[in-house]
């Protein structure tokens, strides 16, 4: 077995002591050659050829709780392998170079022996062998990779680089050992070309690797979210221990400043949650018992006990890595395309290059065969498929890992490309355009009354009924904290109220009607409710004695948002239609308010997906934003469906995209970081399009015979190396998008 | 000599047309309960793989090659994507619903693979 390092997540540790106990345990486990603990971060880091098993049973011998950090683990094991490859690059790059270059000064300042004398052939074979001995050091992947890619009847980036630099060796080589099969002319050799060709891809390679780590950026921070250890409740003890070890249902407790652990509900305590790195929401959100709080998210001030609901991999934040990853790697209709032409690219580059061969060969000047062989070489050189794969999926990587920061999940890159194309929204108003739950909106009181004193009596009745209008109510006086009476005699008049006693005194609570029916005069409240239907919401008036004591106001309210983000979808040039269930003047009445140009009411749920059918076939791209659950089959049928989520539910299957936030601000969010991308790519495509058909009849010389142009293969090596740095680097500047800013 | 050397490179044309579109590489048949590919030197090995419909695959793939475009093995048509670390076997399984070919490629589209489905 090889020696494996294994970083380990220690929970019970409490003092020095503890880490002393921790590491001799460790160091007392057959194979293990190092051990240290850190009781900071309540982990350790093992050496040794050892199973983990072993390690983890050791410690808990030792009455510690031990768990593997696999992510952990394969985070560092993977970034030491990559910068293991990165130096290895740059050093095979430096060693090229340390050789072809001077080879090359020498030959460019005419201090290089001819190939002529049996002393000038010699020392030119020990360069042939100096060459090729430094090739198949710095470059023998290429070589390799060639073969495997042939026998595969597949060709590569490695076929086209070892055909180049393998055919200016093999050429010189023999121009050393047998000149007089080459024309006098001709008697050349391209050692340093190959040398220095060798050297400027992997130069190359590690300067897109660097750039690469850079675009992965937002799934590195997703994961850094993760906590090691959470703190459970267990036999009324709190212990720490691996994250890993946190079992469903079990009490957890997380203290001011500390990240939640795992998904849960909130079970004793009060706190603010810092949800931002998830949902982009920048104010962190109050949470009391019962509320849910998400794992990863941080706390802020307070202290409370939740209890875990989701674990592992089924954790939100857990999904959502999971998603952005697998957004991150698939592929809009126009890379899938590229992705055609790559499948092409490389042997047409080899015909290219045969053709240039015959080319030259047949009307070439004199030596025909040095021209054809410099300018197929070239050819073979310039051409860089490597630019053409790179384009689409960089930018997707950035563009859905920058949406994730804002909390938009998009699903897949095709839906990147559609939301880019979008002509129309549709907004589903409950809980999209509405918060989508009634609450209180206005209490008018009447004269000698006071609004705590009307909303004190209305919910203290109300307290008993389950009916949403009375959550309403309650929910409102408990957030400003009135304390409410003892009521008696709770009685319910269908369709109309309620009726109670508070205080011995009789109270009738409900709608016009009801008031009408107990003698009640609405004087000058007629007015008001008048006022308040317009505005589709409910009036529910407060009677004792047949007095009215005031009107309360009850409404599905329009989120805060909702108007200034329905103004930021029409500044995008997009059509916003809202589409209901309620009546035409509830309907026409939020409309209003929020400023959509079109509304459709009256639609039944069932018939949503017809509706955006019908736009569409007007010609229409539609995006349609639901709450992905009752609008599934709306979400569908749309170009691109947008979930609008509660913070708590990403596996919405039925959307293409999911907002991590209420607001309807991540749709144009979305929207804008799909356009930027989509130009993104589209400029990336372009560039190593027209990289690769200029280049390439470049460097066969088509612009020889008019302008006597004729590219040095060096200088190609060089052009081909930048060229998909170009991309990298390009794609990266989508880091520096900002939705709001750029979209508002 | 000029003649010969056009003949050679026509011919030389006409093999690459061959050898890299028209040829296909003799497809491994699923011997056991899992199939081994291993992505080293530009390559999956094997890169014609025959699996049969409706049944669960199980792939392991072992990536030997730290080029960067070697970690993602994207398979379009089954909307997967899993990535691969550097010398530790990956093991996934796989469900092809309908026959078929379902190309498997790195994200660049070099190192291509496919499923032959029946």
């Amino acid at each position: 077995m090889s020696e494996q390092k294994y970083h380990l997540s220690i929970g019970g540790m409490n003092c020095a002591g503890c880490v002393s106990r921790v590491e001799t345990a460790l160091r007392a486990v057959p194979g293990v050659t190092e051990a240290s603990v850190n009781l900071v971060e309540r982990s350790a880091w093992v050496r040794g050829t050892v199973a983990p098993e072993d390690v983890i049973a050791a410690v808990r011998q030792a009455g510690y709780e031990a768990a593997l950090l696999q992510e952990e683990q394969d985070t560092e094991e993977k970034a030491a392998a990559e910068m293991a490859h990165y130096r290895r690059l740059l050093r095979h790059a430096g060693i090229a170079a340390v050789v072809g270059v001077p080879l090359m000064a020498a030959d460019v300042f005419g201090v290089m022996p001819h190939v002529e004398t049996p002393m000038e052939r010699l020392f030119w074979l020990l360069i042939a062998i100096v060459s090729v001995v430094v090739m198949a050091a710095t470059g023998g992947r290429f070589f390799v990779g060639a073969v495997k890619s042939f026998r595969a009847h597949n060709a590569t980036m490695d076929t086209l680089i070892a055909l180049g630099t393998g055919a200016a060796w093999v050429f010189s080589t023999l121009v050393v050992l047998r000149p007089e099969w080459v024309p006098e002319a001709a008697r050349h050799v391209y050692f340093e070309a190959a040398l220095i060709i060798i050297a400027l891809v992997n130069f190359g390679s590690a300067l897109e690797m660097r750039a690469r780590g850079k675009t992965s950026e937002a799934i590195k921070r997703l994961i850094g979210l993760r906590p090691r250890t959470a703190r459970v409740v267990r036999e009324g003890r709190e212990l720490d221990v691996p994250i890993a070890e946190v079992g469903l249902d079990e009490t957890l407790r997380v203290r001011p400043g500390e990240r939640i652990a795992v998904d849960g509900v909130v079970i004793d305590g009060r706190s603010a949650v810092d949800e931002s790195m998830l949902t982009g929401e920048p104010l962190p959100v109050e949470k009391y018992a019962g509320d849910e709080v998400v794992g990863g998210t941080l706390n802020t001030t307070g202290t409370f006990l939740y209890q875990a609901r989701r674990i592992g991999k089924d954790t939100v934040l857990s999904q959502i890595i999971e998603m952005v990853r697998q957004a991150q790697a698939s592929k809009p209709a126009i890379g899938r395309l590229v992705d055609r032409i790559a499948g092409v690219f490389v042997p047409a580059v080899l015909i290219i290059a045969v053709l240039t061969f015959l080319g030259w060969m047949n009307v070439g000047p004199a030596p025909a065969i040095s021209y054809a062989l410099v300018a197929t070489m070239t050819v073979l050189i310039i051409a860089c498929p490597c630019a053409l794969g790179l384009a689409t999926p960089m930018s997707i990587m950035v563009g859905v890992g920058k949406a994730a920061e804002a909390g938009v999940l998009i699903r897949k890159g095709e839906a990147l490309q559609r939301a880019s194309q979008l002509t129309t929204i549709v907004l589903d108003k409950t809980g999209t355009v509405t918060a989508g739950h009634p609450a209180l909106t206005g209490l008018y009181p009447a004269e000698g009354v006071s609004e705590e004193e009307l909303l004190t009596c209305a919910a203290s009745i109300e307290r008993g009924s389950e009916h949403p209008l009375a959550q309403a109510i309650v929910q409102a006086a408990q957030a400003r904290g009135l304390a409410l009476r003892a009521s008696s005699g709770f009685e319910s008049i269908a369709g109309h109220g309620v009726r109670a006693q508070i205080e011995d005194q009789d109270i009738v609570l409900g709608n016009q009607r009801l008031m009408a029916q107990q003698g009640v005069a609405l004087d000058a409240f007629a007015a008001q409710a008048a006022r308040l239907a317009e505005e589709a919401k409910t009036a529910i008036f407060v009677a004792h004695a047949g007095r009215l004591l005031g009107v309360l106001a009850v409404a599905d309210p329009v989120k805060p948002d909702s108007r200034a983000a329905v103004a930021r979808l029409q500044s995008l040039g997009l059509k916003v239609v809202m589409l209901t269930g309620d009546q035409q003047a509830t309907a026409q009445a939020v409309a209003r308010e929020v400023g959509v140009d079109e509304f459709i009411a009256e639609v039944l749920p069932q018939d949503k997906a017809a509706k955006v059918a019908e736009l569409q076939q007007g010609g229409a791209v539609v995006a349609m934003v639901g709450d992905g659950i009752n609008d599934a089959p709306a979400l569908a049928q749309a170009d691109v469906g947008f979930a609008i989520g509660s913070g708590t539910d990403v596996a919405m299957e039925s959307a293409d995209i999911v907002l991590m936030r209420g607001s309807l601000h991540g749709v144009a969010d979305a929207i804008a970081v799909s356009n930027v991308t989509l130009r993104n790519i589209k400029q990336n495509l372009f560039g190593a399009f027209i990289y690769n058909s200029l280049g390439i009849p470049l460097a066969a010389g088509v612009f020889y015979p008019i302008f006597g142009w004729l590219l040095n293969p060096v200088i190609a090596g060089a052009a081909m190396a930048l060229s998909s740095v170009t991309v990298v680097s390009n794609a990266n500047r989508l880091r520096l998008f900002t939705p709001r800013r750029e979209a508002a | 000599m000029l003649v010969i050397i056009n003949i050679l490179g026509l011919l030389l044309i006409a093999l690459i047309v061959w050898w890299f579109w028209m040829a296909t590489p003799r497809a491994v048949r699923i011997a056991g309960d899992i199939v081994d590919i291993r992505v080293a030197g530009g390559v999956y090995t094997p890169a014609q793989i025959q699996v049969p419909v409706g049944k669960p695959v199980r792939l392991r793939f072992l990536r030997q090659d730290a080029t960067p475009c070697a970690r993602q093995v994207v398979i379009p048509r089954l909307e997967r994507v899993f990535e691969l670390e550097l010398n530790k076997p990956r093991e996934v399984t796989l469900t092809f619903p309908e026959s078929g070919e379902y190309e498997f490629a790195c994200e660049m589209h070099m190192y291509v693979g496919r499923f032959l489905a029946a």
